[in-house]
């Protein structure tokens, strides 16, 4: 089923695409709830640097697969592997510190936070501060703290929401609140970034600024895997595309060649096409 | 400054404090509400920052308690196999002051790891269970807590440098100084403790335990390390508690103490930093203010109808609700706004466009 | 041995109360998920509401009963309406400052009513126990559980045979859905409330005139009703009552065998343990757990 993958189609070429390793694989994952086949049989792959889209109709296990691929669900069989490692040998806050970071389709944020504390949140991984020295208050604290809300103004920049950093976070309009979803991801410096439905309820331009920071991530070299309804979205920013239809991948190509699949394209009809 | 200048007031205040109120009595009141203050704060980092409801916070204040009076009186009991007895002679109250401290917090870490497993309500209903099943063993076994008969003549604190005569605090006024000086490094620890990483990672367990492990935070070893700080302040006061008061009992486990902190930390505002000292004063002065016109019971209705209005009508409590006020008044950017701000105008002017709305 | 047929002659007796102390208490956290510290309370409640009738209005004892029964179930809807209804979207741990402070100011409110001494509440029984063999039982306490047996079984037809019960059960199983076929959640949720507390009164006025009326009778008994909720396992009447029996077994032959000072904690072990081990308990019944 596996179709050839070419080089980037698109222009934003991370650094490190020469090397193309793999970044993520999922092996022959299925995922069976009771006597329901969420996953019957899912196997692609991830090379570092990439942006590949996940799509397909709904009810097709992206939901399914995307936790599964992010270790927040135990696989039935199969296995995946995240830079060679088995994802299910990690503890679930231990995926974030390997490099793995997901966001939340329902808008995820910390409620009665700030916009800028919601990002210093997501930058605990950074801080190394020992509880002894933080009740000691030590100067390599302050410094500490100090470095990481420097960090934080610059992650509120490149996401363009810094205009915001003051305001409570449930508190901004709702395409906002993606991008902040973004920016507590990107705090916890992945190397592999997995969005869930990030475009959602987003508006034309909207999606097209999101498209933009999409390209900033990754010349940046971090490798992103997006799940999403939102078709012209998925067609500008991927290299490759997998479709998944009841719970098995009907076919992982670049956007030309997903576009032509006639799989594919009864797959959508059948259920109604889905556009922005 | 002008907070400084209030603070330092306020601070003058305290450390003369047992110079300006003569009256004995009330200078108890001011102390006991000290160690309830210690234990609302203590239950605030808990319930209020990583949002674990623990009904059994006064088990950690008593444990504490008995620990160190235990420690200090000595103890002579009969193991349950064969004919032996365990033996241990007296100490001096600070090594009590310290163990008492120490179990408590190890009481804490259990909880903690509880906390983990068991959620919601059912974690709830196991602390309060907690307490009372440590109540029921003080309380039976005898041998070893006088049981009802309560543990008397607890040394009081002390200290002795050598060479110089020994100091022992029998008298309310140095009492007094030791409460102060918990209530001090209780507020520093807790502070620091919520202003640094690891009270960001608490309180995105609060908010938001999915989003905060999706970042790398690891919620079992916050809600221990929360629980164990915890216990351990509320320890700490439960032993200081135990030399000033000399004597003690089983009813020191009784839920209704705990219902006294929850009331202090939600009416003064849970989740604040004095929000607990607030609503402890608050509930601390009251009865002190109502005995003359109005018996126990009526007191407890009042507070007991106090609490379900402060949940209805000011559900974050009196300090936020003060403070949110305040700064409708006065217009001026919120205290965190104003470090952030200050650190980064720069670019908050140039980001500030029509598109983005008001700064607000 | 003969001991201990009168133990679990004792305990049958016992368990029949708790079990519709459990049953009142899994109705409302499993259908609500509320945790309800006023179900001891009520319990209380009930048990001075016989007290009133009959010591001081001199009624028939099983009027009086009846009577304290209806003013459970009254007093429960209005706590549901007053307190429950305004916390409807809150969290968890506001509703439960809420049941608190109620308690809190119910318990009070009986003290200044009733005073702090144990009232007796006197039966028309024969006093004279009915002695089989070795098992002697007082004719009150023959009465006690089956009344309580009764009402159990009426609950039970009540939540599995009438309209309301099937609205409750399906509350129970699918908030949203129930509402979106009709149900009248409101309602439901303050019929709930109404009838378990009607059961803690019902158990307090049953239980009142076997030991003493007393205004502290309410703290043990809200504690042994969240075990035997969580042993029998959330929502589940069966598991409600078989868990009433458990506990009034393990208390009987514990305070017989171990310590009778220990007695009282012989539901917080359970807790403890069953929520260690198996924390759905007995009787699993749905998915859903509290918090």
């Amino acid at each position: 089923m596996e179709m050839t993958q070419n080089a980037t189609t698109n222009e934003s070429a991370s650094p490190l695409s020469a090397s193309r390793k793999k970044i993520l694989s999922i092996d022959h994952v299925a995922v069976h709830f009771g006597g329901l086949v969420a996953i019957a049989d899912l196997t692609f792959h991830v090379n570092e640097g990439e942006l590949i889209s996940l799509i397909g109709p709904n009810g097709a296990g992206k939901t399914t697969a995307f936790n599964v691929v992010t270790g927040f669900l135990r696989p039935t069989s199969g296995e995946v592997h995240f830079r060679g490692m088995p994802l299910h040998k990690l503890k679930s806050h231990e995926v974030a510190a390997a490099g793995l970071v997901r966001t939340f389709q329902r808008t995820s944020l910390f409620s009665t936070n700030t916009v800028f504390d919601n990002v210093l949140t997501g930058m605990h991984l950074h801080g190394k501060a020992s509880a002894w020295s933080t009740l000691l208050s030590l100067p390599s604290v302050r410094r500490e703290e100090a470095r990481l809300r420097q960090e934080v103004w610059e992650i509120l920049d490149f996401v363009g929401i810094a205009g915001r950093a003051n305001e409570l976070g449930a508190s901004m309009p709702y395409g906002e609140q993606r991008l902040l979803g973004v920016a507590v991801a990107l705090a916890a410096k992945p190397g592999l970034l997995l969005l869930d439905e990030p475009a959602a309820g987003m508006n034309p331009s909207e999606t097209s600024n999101f498209m933009e920071l999409l390209a900033r991530i990754r010349k940046r070299g971090i490798t992103i895997l997006l799940v999403e309804h939102d078709m012209p979205l998925v067609m500008g920013v991927s290299d490759r595309i997998v479709v998944l239809n009841y719970g098995k991948i009907i076919a992982d190509g670049t956007p030309a060649q997903i576009q032509a699949n006639p799989e594919v394209i009864s797959a959508y009809l059948g259920q109604g096409i889905k556009h922005a | 400054m002008k907070r400084h200048f209030f603070g330092s007031l306020l601070l003058l205040a305290l450390l003369t404090l047992p110079f300006w109120i003569a009256d004995q009595y009330y200078l108890h009141v001011v102390i006991t509400t000290g160690f309830f203050i210690v234990g609302a704060m203590s239950l605030n980092l808990l319930l209020g920052y990583t949002g674990q409801l623990n009904l059994g916070h006064i088990a950690f204040f008593g444990i504490g308690a008995y620990t160190s009076a235990l420690t200090s009186l000595g103890f002579d009991i009969a193991v349950f196999w064969g004919d032996g007895r365990i033996v241990h002679k007296p100490w001096h109250p600070a090594v009590g002051v310290l163990l008492g401290t120490v179990v408590a917090g190890i009481c804490g870490y259990v909880v903690g790891k509880l906390s983990f497993k068991i959620r919601g309500a059912y974690f709830v209903i196991v602390t309060i269970s907690f307490a009372e099943v440590v109540r029921l063993v003080a309380l039976n076994w005898v041998d070893l807590t006088q049981g009802p008969l309560a543990l008397s003549n607890i040394p009081p604190l002390g200290y002795h440098f050598p060479g110089m005569e020994e100091v022992v605090f029998w008298s309310k006024t140095p009492n007094y100084y030791v409460v102060l000086a918990l209530l001090l490094i209780s507020h520093v620890v807790i502070r620091r403790i919520v202003k640094s990483r690891m009270g960001r990672a608490m309180i995105a367990l609060r908010e938001n335990e999915s989003l905060a492990t999706s970042v790398g935070i690891d919620v079992t070893r916050y809600l221990v390390f929360a629980a164990v700080i915890s216990a351990a302040l509320a320890g700490a006061a439960g032993t200081l508690y135990a030399h000033y008061i000399r004597i003690i009992d089983p009813d020191i486990f009784l839920f209704i103490y705990t219902v006294t902190m929850v009331i202090m930390v939600v009416t003064g505002g849970k989740g604040t930093l004095s929000g607990p000292i607030v609503g402890g004063v608050i509930f601390g002065a009251l009865p002190v203010g109502l005995r003359a016109v109005a018996a126990p019971e009526l007191q407890w209705v009042i507070y007991g109808t106090a609490l379900i209005l402060i949940v209805f009508f000011l559900p974050r409590g009196i300090v936020p609700a003060v403070a949110d006020f305040w700064h409708r008044k006065t217009g001026g950017a919120l205290p965190h706004q104003r470090t952030t701000l200050a650190a980064h105008s720069d670019k908050v002017i140039e980001q500030a466009s029509p598109l983005n709305g008001p700064g607000r | 041995m003969d001991q201990l047929f009168q133990h679990i002659a004792n305990a049958l007796i016992l368990g029949g109360t708790y079990a519709l102390l459990g049953i009142g208490l899994t109705l409302i956290l499993g259908i609500m998920k509320v945790v309800n510290f006023t179900h001891g309370e009520l319990y209380a409640f009930g048990g001075f509401m016989a007290y009133y009738f009959v010591s001081d209005l001199h009624w028939n004892f099983f009027l009086a009963l009846g009577m304290s029964i209806m003013l459970g179930i009254l007093l429960g809807a209005i706590i549901e309406l007053v307190l429950l209804r305004r916390m409807r979207g809150a969290d968890i741990d506001s509703t439960m400052v809420v049941m608190i402070g109620a308690w809190i100011a119910m318990q009070n409110i009986e003290l200044l009513v009733w005073g702090g001494v144990a009232k007796s509440v006197p039966t028309p029984f024969p006093t004279d126990p009915l002695v089989m063999g070795p098992i002697s039982i007082s004719w009150l306490r023959l009465f006690v559980l089956a009344a309580a047996i009764m009402l159990i079984v009426v609950t039970y037809f009540l939540i599995h045979r009438s309209p309301i019960g099937k609205a409750m059960r399906a509350t129970f199983q699918d908030r949203d859905t129930a509402s979106l076929m009709g149900v009248n959640i409101n309602a439901i949720y303050t019929a709930t409330f109404a009838l378990g507390s009607g059961l803690a009164a019902a158990a307090g006025a049953l239980l009142g005139p076997v030991f003493v009326v007393t205004t502290t009778m309410g703290n043990q008994a809200a504690l042994k009703a969240f075990a035997i909720v969580i042993l029998g396992g959330l929502g589940s009447i069966p598991g409600a009552a078989i868990g009433g029996f458990i506990l009034a077994f393990a208390e009987e032959l514990g305070s017989g065998y171990i310590s009778s000072g220990y007695r009282d904690a012989m539901g917080f072990v359970i807790i403890i343990i069953v929520l260690m081990f198996k924390p759905t308990g007995l009787f699993y019944v749905r998915g859903d757990r509290i918090g």
